[in-house]
């Protein structure tokens, strides 16, 4: 069982306060990942969870019961750090062994743990190496290792691929969904790559400033953002903003159209622009259009269409695609 | 990259300081080599004659010699003992955030800028002496008969002293290699379950280990040839038990004016490093391996 609930959750160090009251429900079993901007509190909440950290303020529900006086060995919970933290001087059976060994569980369970744990993770032939031999992938995997081996209630991943590689990065990001779905182990995953948090998450945090400004599946952020930042946050490229007339006219202060939603023809009737940076990819091409009062809007076209910077085009935004925001920020929903 | 010319343009170039260095180490060797086969006593100008041997004989089958190898051993081996086994905690302890850190610091580390023939002065008279010092006020106060430090525990006498002007050298040390270890290794210990003296057992005391080596290797160098600070306090004595070897040869040379032995006696001591050397590298050397 994990079933982790925050209650007004507040974390101030002295007079900066990080996190300004989160509150948070994550089922057992659950993927959630914290994305936003650096600085934006998201590290502070894992640790506050993790116990790393003491709260300000607020309750750290685990299983229903409070565990904000609880030391972090005894929450039950293991953290996967952003450096591994791996110990140097250990070779990989003695790094996952630890906690075992500590908990003072007998040497042949602990041996058995710590080998199923290396062949879940493809570790066998590297168990009586030393940190320092491995390569960033395979120290990633003792860390994963590290964290499974104490059959914890969750796992906290703090930005645990951040040190790896483009390509290495897409294949552990897979490998850490499919043994969290395996395990069936509710995961905290912290990460300021959207990527990432589309794609891993059954359900996204979004937080902005130590407030969380949205909480919901990866879609429901796309389809149907609570605000400004939320939509300005998810996806790549980002949403076009636009206000003023244009805006008034659909009743909002500021309507937003992501790239992808508008449709861009060389002579249309929809937003008139000259075309000041094209990126040809193959698949698609960016458009980053300058549409006068409208401001520089982007736009993705799928395909090739053959455009230059300083040929003219027009934009349409899908109808029913459109985005309105009040004055606040907020989203007006039909 | 190292074609031919460049190999050749960096000896020719290097010549000169190697050289130096060379001719800087092989004419005090040489010269002390000469004189370790000769007789030659200071008192007795012009009877210098060539003995061959004779020299490390005496030397070597001195009871004195005996007794100043095993002062060596137990004063380096102490004081070696001594700093580490306290400059670990009080490392430790400079470790943590406290107010006035930083004056706390220069504090534990003044006693290595003082001068070795003034803190073995300031020990020997305002501490240790057994009417006038500080310790002999404590003890009066508490009713007990005051210590005749250099009396009646001479060599302990001179290791305390050596220990003090060490301590801040291992604590230095050790204090920088505990500021470079990953702070997310000790919570990701803390994640573990592990408790204080687990951390400290098991992470930071392997961290630990490379700089202890390093205080080990230079603090035997810098111990072997301790002399100021017995030639200020004790002069050796009483008897024989604060000699050690560094003093054993300043005493064939400048009290009994025997240069010959004196030599001989300086050769052995470099042996006697050497292998002390040997021995160390061998037992600690390998934690310096990347």
């Amino acid at each position: 069982m994990g079933q982790i609930t925050l209650q007004g959750v507040q974390k101030s160090f002295g007079p900066v306060h990080i996190i300004k009251g989160a509150d948070l429900d994550i089922a057992d079993g659950s993927f959630v990942v914290f994305v936003g901007p650096s600085g934006c509190g998201k590290t502070t909440l894992l640790r506050l969870i993790a116990g790393l950290e003491d709260v300000t303020g607020g309750a750290i529900m685990i299983d229903g019961k409070n565990v904000v006086d609880v030391p972090p060995a005894k929450r039950g919970l293991s953290m996967v750090f952003q450096s591994y933290a791996l110990y140097p001087h250990m070779s990989v059976r003695g790094n996952i062994a630890f906690g075992l060994k500590m908990a003072g569980l007998p040497k042949d369970e602990i041996n058995k743990k710590v080998e199923g744990a290396a062949a879940t993770l493809n570790l066998t032939p590297y168990l009586d190496r030393k940190p320092r031999e491995l390569s960033g992938g395979q120290r990633q995997r003792v860390a994963i290792g590290r964290a499974i081996v104490r059959e914890p209630k969750a796992f906290l991943f703090d930005e645990p691929l951040s040190n790896l590689d483009a390509a290495l990065r897409v294949q552990m990001r897979l490998e850490v969904t499919r043994l969290q779905k395996q395990l069936a182990t509710t995961a905290i995953y912290v990460t300021h790559d959207q990527v990432e948090a589309m794609t891993m998450a059954d359900k996204i945090v979004v937080l902005n400033a130590g407030k969380i400004e949205q909480y919901g599946s990866p879609l429901e952020l796309y389809e149907r953002p609570a605000n400004l930042f939320v939509a300005g946050f998810i996806g790549s490229p980002k949403m076009n903003f636009v206000t003023g007339e244009e805006a008034k006219q659909q009743g909002a202060a500021t309507i937003g159209v992501r790239p992808e939603h508008l449709k861009v023809e060389r002579d249309g009737q929809g937003w008139q622009g000259t075309v000041s940076v094209a990126e040809h990819l193959g698949s698609d091409t960016f458009l980053y259009v300058d549409c006068g009062p409208l401001g520089m809007l982007t736009a993705r076209y799928v395909g090739e269409l053959g455009l230059h910077p300083g040929d003219k085009v027009s934009l349409t935004p899908e109808p029913g695609r459109i985005h309105r925001f009040d004055e606040g920020g907020k989203s007006i929903r039909a | 990259m190292a074609t031919q010319q460049t190999q050749l343009l960096a000896r020719t170039l290097l010549t000169p300081a190697v050289a130096l260095l060379f001719i800087w180490m092989i004419v005090p060797l040489a010269l002390t080599l000469y004189f370790a086969t000769l007789h030659y006593n200071l008192l007795d100008p012009g009877s210098e004659s060539f003995v061959g041997l004779e020299n490390f004989r005496y030397f070597l089958t001195d009871p004195a010699f005996l007794a100043s190898l095993q002062n060596t051993l137990v004063l380096v081996g102490s004081v070696l003992a001594i700093t580490i086994v306290l400059g670990v905690p009080l490392a430790l302890l400079l470790d943590q955030q406290v107010v006035g850190l930083s004056i706390v610091r220069l504090m534990v580390i003044a006693p290595f800028f003082v001068m070795p023939t003034v803190s073995a002065l300031v020990w020997k008279n305002l501490l240790m002496h057994p009417v006038s010092g500080l310790f002999a006020w404590i003890a009066k106060l508490f009713g007990v008969p005051a210590i005749d430090w250099f009396n009646d525990a001479p060599l302990f006498s001179v290791i305390l002293i050596i220990s003090w002007q060490w301590l801040p050298f291992a604590t230095l040390i050790l204090l920088t290699a505990l500021q470079s270890l990953d702070e997310e290794q000790k919570e990701a210990a803390e994640m573990d379950g592990a408790r204080a003296v687990s951390t400290f057992i098991y992470i930071t005391l392997p961290h630990l280990a490379r700089p202890i080596t390093v205080v080990i290797l230079i603090e035997t160098i810098f111990l072997l040839t301790v002399f100021a600070e017995i030639f200020v306090t004790t002069g050796g004595g009483p008897g024989l038990q604060t000699t050690n070897i560094a003093f054993l040869i300043y005493s064939q040379a400048l009290i009994q004016y025997d240069v010959g032995s004196a030599s001989a006696g300086g050769l052995v001591a470099v042996v006697l490093a050497n292998i002390v050397a040997f021995f160390l590298v061998r037992i600690v050397g390998k934690n310096l391996e990347a």
